[in-house]
């Protein structure tokens, strides 16, 4: 039994590895990804144009206290009215009231197109910020030292430091990174998902379109061609995973190798002021950020990575299959009914993205325990360390009985949907071949 | 000995009777027909001996025991209607991946690939792609890959769609040959001409119910009806035939009917008496299609179906 099963998964096996787009899917897929948390961490910082604001104020009480910058550039202006703001190149145009003595002033903003909430509270934040200068100057304080107080800068005041303490133990505490490994790990998930799920899908179509199903089928029983071409599939996964891994390793290897430890030390130890105080600035930042990588609870986020690799793919893997052996040949029928498999996937990213900076909330919590999003959002939440065994044990034992009943309901379809060939099949009929009994 | 035995199987779907109460047995060394128009049931039936489906009700019997699906079709060779190989997969690759599913070694597998490849001629296509083989090349290797495994019973289902007259002839000489090694063979198809040509027992299904089944001489024999054709030289001379039934006339051939009571001698004496130049004189057995249509136009059966699962 096992031996019929094994040579299915070994030609699964081979014939995808053996391809060009192996290759091309184990060195592109890191790829995007990197590109696409640069291109999100890219977005949100840059995600406005730049605009030249006109303001009309009055009485020049704002003209001291504006600033430019974030992107938004302020001009004031006479002559610029409601009517010919657009005209004369500015991308809105605020007015503001002669004398700001009552709440019942009003501040209105007038633009072209719609203003982005960010734009928008910025402006507000210039506002408010002149109205309190206004407010100190009327109660005698000094300019010169409000002025120097609005120069300094937060970030220069004070070094921030996070620490978690449990009983004995203490750590870094470090969100970012967190979100970091959280998010790329979720994204990760997500991606292998769809991609080998589709591959699944793709290869019961081919064999039921080839009309090899039945010559198959006549060898071996429908569930061990269904397994072998999800475990095969899953090796593939693996060994692009391992692929990965390995490179990882290699990676961190070579960087330690040409940044150890001792020279960031020393780099750091160099007093400041000397010739080189740029660098040691730079090797120290480099040793936080080395240590930084270290103090991630990496054998936690390995192993239960794989595991939800593995436990999200057999899950997803058997219903790609079931779609696969229920469509012909046409390509718009196979879209509309995956549809309803891929759409808790794309779901669950969704939640990923909505709890990663929330690991702890309600729906963080429960979405991370069902099994059709658990996959993807406990990847997200592992990293910031706060998850309690209980939920892991109940994520865990909740997603290996939801892929035994998967698969259970999957072969119903499957062994049906394989031989049935140029009819198309009603959500109604598959329903029925689910509580038909062998 | 027989080789297989169904014993009232019945297959239902929600909409039809797929398969409604058929028994046969099939004797070791036959070249069995499965005969019925499309949509009769025949390739449901096949599902159930090849163990792709299982029987609502009634049993398989297979050389005297229970047919267990898991062990006794490394012994069944199928070659479904719905026939197809993996395109991208090397030839030689792809015969040995099927053979060793049918519990093939290795060995075996690699021996019997490169026998059956040097029988048809195929030696150098062993690393082209199925894809790359034109439509007659490819239901050659479909072939051969349904007989690699030297199975003891033989199932094709319309072996010869798509197939060139060359290759038609090529695949029924093979098919005769296994057959005179001893394999025995369930010859599938709703073409009533090809099997008149190649089985000696049929069964003849529609609409999920048997129909008859028996000697293919036999039936025949059954379903006579006394007609001769009589072929004559010169003028026919004219006269009232007691014995005889005058059906048509062509040219040189006259077709009659014996009446009952009568022999093929009698009516043969009477043209003579009468100085009619006889130049042959012969039975004309109904075909199978015309025996089928009578068989389906008397029995109404269960309400219509359209499609086979």
């Amino acid at each position: 039994m096992f031996k019929k099963t094994g040579l299915i998964i070994k030609r699964e096996y081979l014939t995808r590895v053996r391809k060009r787009s192996f290759l091309f899917t184990t060195i592109l897929l890191p790829l995007i990804l990197f590109g696409f948390i640069l291109a999100i961490a890219y977005f949100s910082t840059q995600s406005f144009e730049n605009q030249k604001v006109a303001i009309n104020d009055s009485d020049n009480i704002f003209r001291s206290s504006f600033r430019d910058g974030d992107g938004i550039q302020y001009e004031f202006t006479d002559d610029v009215t409601a009517d010919n703001f657009a005209e004369k190149g500015y991308s809105a145009f605020l007015i503001l009231p002669s004398d700001f003595s009552s709440v019942n002033d009003s501040v209105s903003l007038i633009s072209s197109k719609q203003i982005s909430i960010i734009t928008e509270e910025r402006i507000k934040d210039q506002i408010n910020d002149a109205l309190r200068n206004k407010a100190l100057l009327e109660n005698k304080i000094d300019k010169q030292l409000l002025d120097s107080i609005n120069n300094i800068k937060q970030e220069k005041l004070y070094k921030f430091s996070a620490v978690i303490r449990q009983g004995e133990k203490t750590e870094q505490s470090n969100a970012g990174l967190s979100y970091a490994i959280g998010f790329a790990s979720g994204m990760l998930i997500y991606l292998t998902l769809i991609i080998y799920g589709t591959s699944v899908m793709r290869g019961v179509m081919e064999e039921k379109t080839n009309r090899i199903a039945e010559v198959i089928i006549s060898s071996v029983r429908p569930y061990q061609l269904m397994a072998g071409k999800i475990i095969g599939i899953a090796a593939v996964g693996l060994t692009q995973l391992l692929i990965w891994i390995v490179f990882l390793l290699v990676l961190v290897g070579v960087a330690g190798f040409f940044l150890p430890s001792d020279a960031l030390q020393a780099g750091s130890d160099l007093p400041m002021g000397m010739a080189n105080a740029e660098n040691a600035s730079s090797a120290m930042e480099l040793l936080e950020a080395k240590n930084l990588l270290l103090s991630a609870n990496w054998p936690l986020i390995i192993s239960t990575f794989v595991f939800y690799f593995l436990g999200g793919y057999l899950f997803y893997a058997a219903l790609f299959a079931a779609v696969g052996s229920v469509v012909n040949e046409d390509a718009q029928e196979a879209q509309a009914l995956v549809l309803p498999v891929t759409m808790p996937i794309i779901l669950s990213f969704v939640i990923m993205a909505a709890v990663i900076n929330n690991p702890d909330s309600p729906m963080a919590v429960w979405s991370s325990i069902i099994p059709l999003s658990s996959p993807i959002v406990m990847m997200a939440r592992i990293p910031s360390g706060n998850v309690p065994f209980w939920q892991l044990g109940l994520s865990i034992a909740l997603l290996i009985a939801g892929f035994i009943f998967t698969t259970y309901i999957a072969a119903k379809i499957y062994r049906t949907g394989i031989l049935l060939y140029g009819k198309k099949v009603t959500l109604k009929e598959i329903g029925k071949w689910l509580f038909r009994k062998s | 000995m027989i080789q297989l035995e169904l014993q009232n199987l019945k297959k239902y779907y929600a909409s039809h009777k797929a398969v409604d109460d058929i028994s046969f047995s099939i004797s070791e060394g036959d070249i069995f027909g499965l005969l019925g128009p499309n949509g009769a049931g025949k390739t449901t039936l096949i599902r159930m001996i090849t163990g792709i489906i299982f029987p609502d009700h009634g049993s398989i019997i297979y050389k005297g025991k229970t047919f267990d699906p898991v062990e006794d079709i490394f012994h069944i060779g199928y070659m479904p209607e719905e026939r197809g190989l993996y395109k991208k997969m090397k030839i030689g690759e792809q015969a040995l991946y099927l053979a060793m599913l049918k519990g093939l070694s290795k060995q075996d597998a690699l021996k019997k690939t490169k026998e059956w490849f040097e029988k048809f001629e195929m030696q150098n296509w062993w690393n082209k792609k199925t894809e790359d083989l034109s439509k007659g090349m490819s239901q050659k290797l479909q072939f051969v890959t349904t007989v690699l495994h030297e199975p003891e019973l033989l199932i094709l289902d319309e072996p010869f769609s798509g197939l060139d007259p060359v290759n038609s002839n090529l695949i029924k000489e093979e098919i005769f040959k296994l057959n005179k090694a001893g394999t025995t063979i369930i010859f599938s198809t709703h073409r009533m001409e090809q099997v008149e040509e190649i089985c000696k027992k049929i069964v003849l299904i529609n609409k999920g119910k048997k129909i008859l089944d028996g000697e293919l001489a036999q039936i025949k024999e059954d379903f006579k009806e006394h007609i001769f054709k009589i072929g004559f030289d010169g003028e026919l001379p004219q006269f009232e035939s007691s014995t005889s039934t005058l059906l048509s006339q062509d040219e040189n051939v006259l077709s009659v009917r014996i009446h009952d009571e009568a022999s093929p001698a009698d009516v043969l004496k009477e043209y003579l008496s009468y100085g009619t130049k006889i130049t042959s004189f012969n039975e004309v057995l109904p075909t199978l299609n015309e025996i089928f249509i009578r068989q389906v136009e008397e029995i109404k059966t269960t309400p219509a179906f359209s499609d086979t699962i």
